[in-house]
């Protein structure tokens, strides 16, 4: 199963930057005085795609899905419990610290919290020189120009090189973690919900920047959020987790038109639409809450808030199947080669 | 004794004021005595929300928002915040000159308050069944166990499953949705006039706040309360809200009916808000993926230390002189939709 999905989508061929195949992360919970290993969080349990050059993926879900694990997992921040992880060919999954290092530089990450991810007792130019100054990449002086020509670059005044985070609003702090994420001229930059901290405004602000310097480095991101509409603004694939698998993927367009899971219509139909009107559609509405990743209903991890679970539901794990082409889905209701209709997706 | 399930209410038509105005803040002033200077937080604010009615207050952060809402209940920190000018009507009085003990018997009761961190609000230390019921007896005159009883249907009202278990629950063991379930079960417990939320959905998941959200329609449904709905997400308001007070830092720059805000948006903060959110259809359709949302260059100024002249100008592409010298007055342009702004009629212009 691993094998065949993730050569999901759009052809990719052997010009894959990146491919993770059947990737897994479970964190043992530890019970007593001897620390008896009393069960297992399956985080991420099963997860295959791939990220060619100069793309976007989009991994969308909610709260606990595991889809930071993910991006953790695949910069080997986690160590995966189990799948593989290739970057240009190389299979990383085993790299020890120092044979990850050439890969650090080429795979990058940016984190939501401007807050918290800012060392406060480093100014702005040395949190943006440091990944240099780690990877040995240049001398004090090339730093210093190649810092400031990184602050131009993300839309920070150069003077402001010698400020503190304090010093700097939400939006601002966030240019300043991608500035940092840019000073090695990676391929690949993984930002974990990079702009749910921050205002709507301020929100617009950072996407187009992440789009403009995707188009001038020819970046691929691995984008993570819950938020679907900034999520099918900024990918050219969109892959949805629900309780660490992903259900769908797809390209964003048909993913919207024609939502094969019934997790992506539900999510889809609840995300609120700004326009006048958009009150009127017609909605589907989950019961329930997602169940926790400790002990995930057996079979297909969504038929507890399904509405058209059946019994094989219950028995059996759906695998992603490609129902159109370059539209994978996990879901027994679509049966060989037929695509069950479902309801029509909002808006229409 | 149950205040709850039987009034039914035909929702009025969107955009068209039902008569009775329950609560009117009038040109509301809340200020913070820093050490770094006064905040004016809540410059003059003005707005009135009818029974039955949801109304939409948008703004980013540290627009006064959650003051002006604060300031209703009287709940804002005092030192370093204080209201210093203005009027709360309700039901023929003016809230703020009442006593603590005469406003403590409308908190809860007669006006009552959702917020945002449901964790954070929530006793930890106190089962939900006995904090639901503790606000009935207080308010309600009822017996402890008679209260008990009452909480366990509230918890039922709210789609809790298994509610006489849940109602023994602590904080701790419920999930996000369900404790700002449990929010919801308090603050309507003893049958409100006025439900202020504020950002009652923003910590929760897409599929659980749209279950928050329709259970808030429901009730208010059923019970004909005025909702003002507090928030960020534009998108919630246009799915929500019947008419919509835009704030900017401190003050209100815009109001309309849902319908004419969303359709024609008279300020250039609106319109800009409006191009800054990444919209769901027009992203899915929209091959390709270059199209930049359009931004509002710069920040929110620091409410300390304010412009000249308009607030928004520094960061509004309409500015000219005229907005840097005086600040806009707000001014009717249509029936019902308000919008302070030097250029509103070039806005307004196109669209009739």
């Amino acid at each position: 199963m691993s094998a065949q999905s993730s050569g999901q989508a759009r052809g990719s061929g052997p010009a894959a930057l990146l491919e993770v195949q059947d990737l897994k992360k479970h964190f043992p919970l530890y019970k007593g005085v001897f620390s008896r290993v009393s069960g297992q969080v399956y985080a991420v349990d099963g997860v295959s795609f791939h990220i060619d050059r100069g793309e976007t993926l989009g991994l969308v879900g909610e709260s606990g899905c595991g889809k930071s694990t993910v991006g953790r997992t695949l910069l080997k921040l986690l160590e995966p419990t189990e799948g593989r992880i290739i970057v240009r060919g190389e299979d990383i999954t085993d790299a020890d610290a120092a044979g990850m290092l050439p890969y650090r530089r080429q795979m990058q990450m940016i984190y939501q919290d401007p807050y918290a991810s800012l060392n406060p007792r480093m100014s702005a130019g040395e949190i943006v020189g440091e990944p240099l100054i780690i990877h040995r990449a240049a001398n004090p002086k090339e730093r210093r120009e190649r810092v400031l020509h990184l602050f131009e670059r993300v839309g920070l005044r150069p003077e402001l090189a010698d400020s503190y985070p304090h010093e700097f609003s939400g939006g601002q702090r966030q240019r300043i973690g991608i500035a940092r994420a840019l000073a090695l001229s990676p391929e690949l930059i993984v930002s974990d919900e990079p702009v749910s901290a921050l205002d709507v405004s301020i929100q617009a602000q950072i996407i187009n920047l992440l789009m403009d310097l995707q188009d001038e480095f020819k970046l691929s991101y691995l984008f993570v959020a819950h938020d679907l509409a900034v999520v099918e603004h900024i990918s050219d694939r969109v892959a949805v987790m629900y309780l660490g698998r992903i259900v769908e993927t797809t390209g964003k367009t048909s993913l919207f038109e024609t939502p094969l899971h019934p997790y992506t219509e539900a999510l889809l139909s609840a995300v609120p639409i700004p326009k006048y009107g958009a009150r009127e559609r017609k909605r589907v509405i989950l019961t329930g809450d997602v169940p926790s990743p400790i002990n995930p209903p057996p079979g297909c991890h969504f038929h507890t808030r399904c509405p058209y679970a059946m019994a094989r539901c219950r028995r059996e794990a759906p695998t992603l199947r490609e129902m159109l082409p370059g539209h994978w889905v996990s879901c027994h209701l679509h049966e060989r080669g037929a695509i069950y209709p479902l309801a029509k997706p909002p808006g229409e | 004794m149950n205040p709850i399930g039987l009034v039914t209410r035909v929702r009025p038509e969107p955009g068209l004021k039902p008569d009775e105005t329950v609560l009117e803040i009038e040109n509301l002033k809340t200020h913070f005595f820093t050490a770094g200077g006064v905040v004016r937080a809540v410059d003059g604010v003005s707005y009135a929300v009818c029974s039955g009615e949801t109304l939409g207050v948008v703004g980013e952060s540290g627009c006064g928002k959650s003051v002006t809402a604060l300031s209703v209940l009287r709940l804002v920190a005092s030192p370093p915040g204080r209201i210093v000018g203005g009027a709360i009507r309700f039901a023929g009085r003016n809230l703020l000159d009442l006593t603590e003990r005469e406003m403590e018997a409308i908190r809860g009761n007669d006006i009552s308050m959702i917020f945002q961190e449901p964790m954070t609000s929530l006793n930890p230390l106190m089962t939900v069944g006995r904090q639901i019921s503790e606000a009935i007896a207080l308010h309600q005159g009822l017996s402890r166990h008679e209260a008990f009883v009452q909480a366990v249907e509230m918890l039922r009202r709210v789609h809790i499953p298994e509610a006489e278990r849940r109602v023994h629950a602590y904080p701790h063991q419920l999930s996000g949705g369900m404790r700002q379930r449990v929010m919801i079960a308090m603050a309507l417990s003893c049958g409100p006039r006025v439900l202020i939320a504020d950002e009652p959905t923003t910590a929760l998941d897409v599929t659980i706040q749209a279950q928050i959200l329709d259970l808030m329609r429901e009730l208010q449904d059923r019970l004909g309360t005025a909702i003002i709905l507090i928030t960020h997400d534009l998108g919630v308001v246009a799915e929500n809200a019947d008419r919509v007070v835009v704030m900017y830092a401190g003050r209100k720059v815009e109001e309309a009916s849902a319908k004419a805000l969303f359709e024609s948006p008279g300020h250039p903060y609106t319109l800009g808000l409006l191009g800054s959110i990444p919209n769901l259809e027009v992203a899915a359709q929209t091959n390709t993926r270059r199209v930049r949302l359009s931004e509002i260059k710069g920040m929110v100024p620091s409410l300390a230390d304010l412009p000249k002249g308009c607030t928004f100008a520094p960061r509004c592409g309409f500015a000219t002189d005229e907005c840097n010298a005086q600040y806009p007055p707000l001014v009717q342009h249509r029936p019902g939709h308000w919008v302070s702004c030097w250029h509103a009629d070039r806005l307004l212009g196109g669209s009739s």
